[in-house]
């Protein structure tokens, strides 16, 4: 000790002293700093879905900092699972091990949620999933820390089994991957299809990432189906409709949740995509109650990607947690029981209700047509109004 | 079983691309002894150099033929040319090692290629479009659908395999390479260049890789950073259940596995998801009858 300088010594004082003085003056001018976690599959076949919905969330979080009379700054801690249940157990394990993350926005990909639900209730970290739709994920067990403001799968199936009776189809082949999602998808199709009295003529079951999709195609043509339902997500999605092509047959193609989106038309081409028909938990931007606000805000802020069909809900999922937040404080288990009496809470894309599983019970089940490039509700579209027809209608 | 015909061709057309993938790893053992397990990695080199050749002849505005013809020689090129220089820097002096060392070592090399792909190419860890430079379309012999750009693929990949063949057993290349499979210190006494003919005997198999990874790319219209893993395995089992080291057991062998998988589909579309399983549990049961392969490798004559 007695090798310190004078200078020195005075270096420490000033040293010790300064944190003080600024430490004061920040905390009369700037807010304290407020942890989120937003987790989407940013590479990876999914990732333009994943990209529209962290876009999307970080939009959330710009405005709410930029509201002059919120209490917090937020922060948004951006992680990528890549739509793999390990890669979403380390990442989530990541974050819910870190205490100054208060709450996390998960998940397109049900695979994914279904692997993670686990964690955040040991870890008692409250989240509200984004755009998972797999029942299980809010319904299995039922954690106080996990909500969903997405829909899940089941109204879609009903809605679309009775929108295709209507139209008189009558034979149908399903089409799904063979992850949890798409064994799901695929069990809620068969049920409602056969409740209106219609036939499956064969199931099929593929991995996501399977390429060659032509010894199931040939059967499929062999079993001459007037529709193909899919249940599955993007990439094999648009794959299926290509090969489809190329094979020459010529069925009606019934979508769900999971092509929905610009990503589906984009791989596919407008031409193929044309006359795709997909059920979807929610009316386009422009019904939703805030729909045209966020579709200016998220262009001005610039960014090159589309929002997805699932970046509104990012962006509500994300602004819920961060009222919750101004409401109770940066607090798990309060942020936790506040998020379970959410109710009636207006939003971008309408109320959002919890119900005693954290499953918001409000989402608008509508039918979409692909009408060149473009998903447009049916019953805005040409094919109604009869200037262009389904594939096979009887 | 109206679609006889239709699963034929599928058969035929994966077969194509397996049987490529197996005489590479045909050729690699026969001469070297060596299990190459990078081939597969080689292989989504080719196609991704195929894709970056063909935006590259898109950009100077070149013909549809002319693209396929440039992305075809850069992808076989591209391959050549990572094939001799794995055997040159890496398997050359690594010869005389215990053969698991070279066998991890080829593992790590196919590691680090895909990886790179992943991460160097843009965007690379999504699945790319590859453009469609084959005739769309086809025709119909009874319910059978017989799409043009597979029939042009199968005739191309046969002609491959048929023109290895020809290299192997009647070149003076692939007389050398014979003598060297057969006896490497004989050879070198004889004068054969050893140094120069490994090098070529790998960029030879490698091209093969390539040539499949350009098939699989026209036909899937899509290729990813990972499609050689899978490719490999399925290619290398090929090649052991055909005999490893006998150019028409490795051809029979991706045929037979091709078979396999579309048979599960056909006969019981239920059970697709486990066509893979199906296939690798039969071929297990034919390993365990003729564990030497189904056509042995003759003691006389490698390669």
């Amino acid at each position: 000790m007695g090798t310190i300088s004078k200078r020195g010594l005075a270096a420490l004082a000033v040293a010790s002293v300064l944190p003080l003085a600024f430490g004061s003056f920040s905390a009369a001018f700037a807010k304290d700093k407020v942890k989120i976690a937003f987790v989407g599959p940013l590479t990876g076949a999914i990732s333009p879905h994943g990209i529209g919905g962290r876009n999307s969330a970080e939009l959330a979080v710009k405005l709410m900092n930029a509201e002059p009379n919120t209490k917090y700054e937020y922060e948004l801690v951006v992680l990528d699972d890549e739509c793999k249940p390990n890669v979403g157990v380390q990442v989530v394990t990541k974050i819910a091990s870190d205490r100054s993350i208060i709450a996390a926005i998960p998940h397109y990909c049900s695979a994914t949620a279904i692997a993670t639900v686990d964690i955040f209730n040991r870890f008692k970290m409250p989240m509200v999933v984004w755009a998972a739709v797999l029942p299980e994920i809010t319904y299995a067990k039922k954690y106080p820390e996990v909500h969903r403001v997405s829909g899940i799968l089941i109204g879609q199936n009903r809605i679309g089994a009775q929108f295709m009776k209507a139209r008189g189809y009558k034979k149908f082949v399903s089409f799904a991957d063979s992850t949890d999602y798409g064994k799901s998808m695929n069990k809620y199709f068969t049920q409602f299809t056969l409740e209106n009295g219609n036939e499956i003529l064969g199931s099929f079951s593929v991995p996501p990432d399977q390429q060659d999709l032509s010894a199931e195609l040939t059967k499929i043509k062999e079993l001459n189906p007037e529709v193909i339902y899919f249940g599955g997500l993007t990439p094999l999605g648009a794959r299926l409709r290509t090969q489809m092509a190329k094979f020459g047959i010529n069925a009606q193609l019934e979508g769900n949740s999971g092509i929905m989106g610009d990503a589906f038309v984009n791989a596919a081409g407008p031409e193929l995509a044309e006359g795709t028909l997909t059920f979807f938990d929610s009316p386009p931007l422009s019904k939703m109650p805030g729909g045209k606000m966020f579709a200016d805000a998220y262009k001005a802020a610039g960014y090159s990607e589309p929002p997805e069909a699932y970046g509104p809900f990012a962006y509500v999922a994300t602004r819920l947690v961060m009222e919750t937040i101004e409401k109770v404080g940066p607090d798990r288990a309060k942020v936790t029981t506040d998020l379970g009496d959410v109710k009636d809470r207006p939003s971008i894309v309408g109320p959002v209700t919890f119900d005693d599983h954290g499953q918001n019970i409000t989402p608008l089940t509508t039918s979409y047509v692909v009408q060149d490039g473009k998903w447009v509700v049916w019953e805005e579209s040409e094919y109604v109004s009869g200037k262009r027809k389904l594939k096979n209608l009887p | 079983m109206g679609m006889i015909g239709q699963h034929l061709l599928n058969g035929l057309m994966q077969g194509t691309i397996y049987g490529l993938v197996a005489m590479g790893f045909t050729i690699f053992f026969g001469v070297m002894n060596v299990i190459k397990f990078s081939h597969g990695d080689v292989l989504t080199l080719g196609a991704f150099g195929g894709l970056v050749a063909v935006w590259a002849a898109n950009a100077l505005g070149l013909s549809v033929p002319l693209q396929f013809i440039v992305a075809l020689c850069v992808a076989m090129a591209l391959t050549a040319v990572v094939g001799a220089g794995i055997s040159h820097f890496l398997i050359m002096p690594l010869r005389n090692a215990p053969p698991l060392n070279m066998l991890l070592m080829t593992m790590m090399v196919g590691t680090a290629i895909r990886e790179a792909i992943r991460l160097f190419f843009p965007n690379g860890t999504n699945p790319q479009r590859f453009p469609e430079l084959l005739p769309a379309g086809g025709f119909n012999i009874g319910p059978s659908f017989f799409r043009t750009d597979a029939i042009i693929l199968i005739i191309a990949g046969a002609a491959s395999i048929g023109a290895v063949y020809w290299i192997i057993n009647h070149s003076k290349f692939g007389l050398a390479m014979r003598a060297v499979a057969e006896d490497t210190e004989t050879a070198r006494v004889m004068g054969i260049n050893f140094g120069r003919i490994i090098p070529l005997t790998f960029a030879l198999g490698s091209i093969t890789a390539g040539f499949a990874g350009m098939i699989y790319a026209l036909y899937y219209s899509e290729i990813n950073y990972s499609m050689g893993l899978l490719l490999a395995v399925i290619g290398f089992t090929a090649a052991i259940v055909g005999g490893l080291g006998n150019i028409w057991g490795a051809i029979i062998g991706g045929y037979l596995f091709a078979g396999l998988q579309t048979f599960v589909v056909a006969a019981m579309p239920s059970m697709s998801d486990y066509k893979n399983v199906f296939a690798f549990v039969l071929i297990i049961v034919l390993i365990t009858w003729r564990p030497t392969g189904l056509l042995a490798e003759r003691g006389s004559e490698r390669v």
